[in-house]
């Protein structure tokens, strides 16, 4: 096993003193990275690009790079939970299917609790896609090349039917949300005819929504205005600040491990495609409530909430690097900006780079291992420290939340442009949840709607406009009739819901 | 935010950098930034940071790059960033086809003259590729069995629509008769693993986007679009080299196409200014460092700067202008 030989020659890189420092350095960047919302992983990995090059010039220096590049991802992962939970923002587009379950949790005195879930399902969620990458790297490169338009549209379909019917809004509501969803992320260039949309001839709206704009304002602002309108009231004071909630929280996961599961798998399929980790922490959520012995619980501070998204989204953060290694395509925007650092040291990411490189493809497995092992001691050893930032008195922190909104939305593009966005999404975003419009169909139709769109007509361009092409092979008829019955299924359940407890709209 | 940490990290690397720069008359006095207008650790990125790396290792400028990565709206959005910058000599665009291709398609409201060109760098071939196991050796072949098969049976991929990759697809099926299918992806190397998957029948990368590709045999160039066939003779894939790619002339298509990837300063920048980065570029393409990096993308080597500069925008656009028309991709 010359890999293995290659593996543990990477673990022995990977810890002399040095590079275990640089790592470190690289989590806690990363972590700081991923809890300013806005300034996001890609952001951070891209202004941080330039220093690895000096460093890459050195002998052995290209694994000594990466490893802090990398743990800048993991970190950057990892700390994107931090403020769903605690604030409600999003500091990620795969981290808004946390605030679901996670900011309640955070808000009844338990975002200790929610923060150990949350950290420790993305280093499960991470740890089974490494492992995964170690032994089954070929097959799973192979798999990926097997995803055409018509299957991307199957998984995007997928996602959406498995996300139908989980929300507790009326139909009608649900339906508007999602289709307010589309046509803002049609808003722009359009890929498939190469024209401008939706712009009305204005120059600052060519490059389209931003998702992170919308849901810094739509979740973050919105939910300032929800609670000031409530009163400035004083929260979270019970928040227990010791260590030992660490360990109880473990012992709980241990209960959810049909959750954690379900997160690793869908996680490590979902992430060897382009925009996996969005689609598969927002179908993993939906998943874990559907399979869930409560289903109607969901929303309220559930623990599978908090664990089913951060699980598959690392999973799938993880899965994500084998495309970008061997395809030379990336899952996701860090990932994107990873593989222009590879190219900057003047490794060419592709089929041949696993036989070419041997030694700085392992060395690199060898890092995801031991900095996701760092990664959760280090933040876990921050628990205490960010869940006491909700003994703050809300009156306190509210303007400081606002202002992290403000300098989220003008980080995303140094735009002004945005942060009047972020304000007119904020207000938005108060008025859904005043009128009980669903938020989470329009952030999930906002982000992959225009891929959606994208996959749908390249698959028609390719079959001249019949839409049997969805079905003609068997991974897109089983991606399309698995969505077809996951939609068909609330009608069934949800009439019968409606008829015990009368929650149905009128 | 970000512009504060990474002014932060600009001013800690220029106390790294020795200043040791030839005196001009002008010199950028704060950090220079190079606006992107494509995706992270795509080709134009890859040119931007090839020429921060070489700046930095040979000293060449006092102050460090920045480089801003603006993608949206197909490039439009980093062509109008360099339009608002006008008057600021510490901004510079690497324009590709796109700065006449985006205005023609969609009367964005932008012309290469609201900039000022400074040097074209590098020049930008095409191939067109095939997958590994189809049996055709030659363009001819390919391209005859694609007549063959009927309009739109075959399907070609390419980065975005109404750009030079389906301008190429129309100057084929102009001259060889061919009707295919255009499919237009996000990036070259999505259309690259689309091939690979054989989810297309062909597509018309850069030699940049399929090179792994080829060295692993899951796809092959027929015939690059460019006058001559290309300099770099080393062994690529197998006992190929770049050099062995037949030219599309060669091929019995009359067909060229090569892209610029050009530098350009914003609008009403001083000679000085534009003279400073000129030679500036002049240093940097004649390192060993950048003529490796045209190597590994298979780039043209060039340097074309001045009134050469202009003279080239002003054909290519014209050239641009009248496929397009032709074409039909031109808004009403």
């Amino acid at each position: 096993m010359e890999s293995f030989t290659y593996l543990w020659h990477g673990f022995q890189t990977a810890l002399t003193p040095y590079n275990f420092g640089l790592m470190l350095l690289g989590i806690t960047l990363g972590v700081l990275v991923g809890v300013l919302p806005g300034l996001g992983g890609p952001n951070g990995v891209a202004i941080l690009l330039p220093l690895t090059y000096g460093m890459s010039l050195l002998p052995g220096g290209t694994t000594s790079a990466i490893i802090l590049l990398s743990c800048i991802y993991w970190g950057a992962l990892f700390g994107g939970a931090i403020t769903s939970i605690l604030f409600n923002i999003p500091g990620e587009a795969w981290s808004v299917a946390t605030t679901f379950d996670g900011y309640p949790m955070a808000q009844q005195g338990r975002a200790g609790e929610a923060l150990t879930a949350a950290f420790t399902g993305s280093f499960v969620g991470a740890l089974f896609s490494v492992l995964l990458i170690t032994f089954l790297a070929p097959v799973i490169a192979n798999f990926a090349l097997r995803f055409g338009p018509p299957a991307f549209f199957g998984v995007y379909f997928l996602t959406f039917a498995s996300f139908s019917g989980t929300s507790r809004s009326p139909f009608s509501k649900t339906a508007a949300a999602t289709l307010f969803g589309f046509i803002l992320a049609a808003v722009g260039m359009d890929t498939v005819s190469g024209t401008l949309r939706l712009t009305f001839g204005f120059e600052t709206m060519i490059g389209g929504f931003d998702f992170l704009v919308a849901v810094i304002g739509l979740f973050g602002l919105g939910e300032i205005l929800l609670s000031m309108e409530e009163g400035l009231a004083f929260r979270g004071g019970k928040a227990k600040l010791d260590l030992a909630i660490v360990f109880k929280t473990w012992r709980d996961m241990f209960r959810h491990w049909k959750t954690l599961l379900q997160g690793c798998l869908i996680g490590a399929w979902m992430g060897v495609k382009p925009g996996g980790a969005i689609a598969a922490s927002f179908m993993a959520y939906a998943v874990a409530k559907r399979t869930g012995k409560n289903p109607e619980e969901f929303g309220t501070g559930r623990i599978e909430g908090v664990i089913a998204p951060e699980t598959a989204a690392h999973s799938a953060g993880a899965s994500a690097l084998l495309p970008m290694l061997t395809l030379g395509i990336p899952g996701s925007g860090t990932a994107a900006v990873l593989l222009g650092g590879l190219m900057m040291w003047g490794l060419q990411p592709g089929p041949t780079l696993f036989a070419e490189q041997k030694e700085f493809v392992w060395g690199l497995i060898a890092s995801m291992y031991l900095s996701n092992v760092v990664g959760l001691i280090v933040v876990l050893a921050t628990v205490p420290l960010f869940a006491a930032l909700l003994r703050i008195p809300f009156a306190v922190i509210a303007p400081f939340i606002i202002v992290a909104c403000v300098m989220g939305a003008y980080t995303v593009h140094n735009s002004m442009f945005d942060v009047w966005l972020m304000l007119i999404f904020g207000i938005i975003g108060y008025l859904c949840k005043k009128l009980d419009y669903p938020l989470a169909p329009l952030t999930l139709a906002l982000i992959l709607g225009d891929k959606m769109e994208d996959a749908f007509r390249q698959s028609l361009l390719g079959s001249r406009g019949s839409l049997l092409v969805f079905f003609s092979q068997p991974l897109e008829a089983t991606l399309m009739i698995a969505g077809l019955i996951l939609i068909a299924w609330p009608l069934v359940t949800g009439r019968r819901r409606k008829r015990i407890g009368g929650e149905g709209d009128r | 935010m970000r512009t504060t940490l990474t002014l932060r990290f600009a001013a800690l690397a220029a106390l790294l950098t020795a200043p040791a720069v030839a005196q001009t008359k002008w010199e950028p006095q704060k950090p220079i930034e190079i606006i992107v207008n494509a995706g992270a650790g795509g080709a134009t990125d890859q040119l931007a940071r090839t020429i921060q790396a070489v700046c930095l290792k040979h000293n060449l400028t006092k102050q460090p790059f920045i480089i801003n990565i603006k993608p949206g709206a197909g490039g439009a959005e980093g062509m109008l960033e360099a339009k608002k910058a006008s008057g600021d000599p510490h901004k510079l665009f690497i324009g590709n086809s796109g700065i006449y291709a985006i205005p023609l398609a969609n009367k964005v409201p932008f012309n290469w003259r609201d900039l000022t060109p400074v040097a074209i760098v590098a020049l930008d071939e095409f191939c067109l590729w095939v997958h590994g196991d189809t049996p055709y050796k030659t363009a001819k072949e390919f391209l005859d069995a694609v007549k063959a098969a009927g309009p739109n049976k075959m399907k070609m991929g390419g980065t975005a629509a109404l750009r030079e990759d389906q301008i190429i697809t129309a100057l084929i099926d102009d001259k060889a008769g061919t009707k295919f299918t255009y499919i237009p992806y996000k990036s070259g190397a999505e259309a690259s693993v689309q091939l690979v998957g054989k989810h297309i029948d062909a597509n018309v990368n850069n030699p940049s986007e399929s090179i792994s590709q080829w060295k692993a045999g899951q796809c092959r160039p027929l015939c690059i679009f460019s006058k001559e066939r290309s300099e770099y003779k080393q062994k690529v894939a197998g006992d190929q080299s770049w050099n062995d790619v037949p030219t599309a002339k060669e091929a019995g298509y009359d067909i060229e196409y090569v892209m610029l990837r050009g530098m350009f300063l914003p609008g009403d920048v001083t000679a000085d200014q534009t003279a400073y980065y000129v030679d500036l570029f002049k240093q940097v393409v004649s390192k060993p460092e950048w003529k490796e990096y045209l190597e590994k993308s298979a780039l043209k080597s060039a340097f074309i700067a001045g009134k050469e500069f202009t003279d080239f925008l002003v054909k290519d656009e014209a050239r641009h202008k009248e496929i397009m028309t032709k074409a039909g991709f031109v808004a009403q």
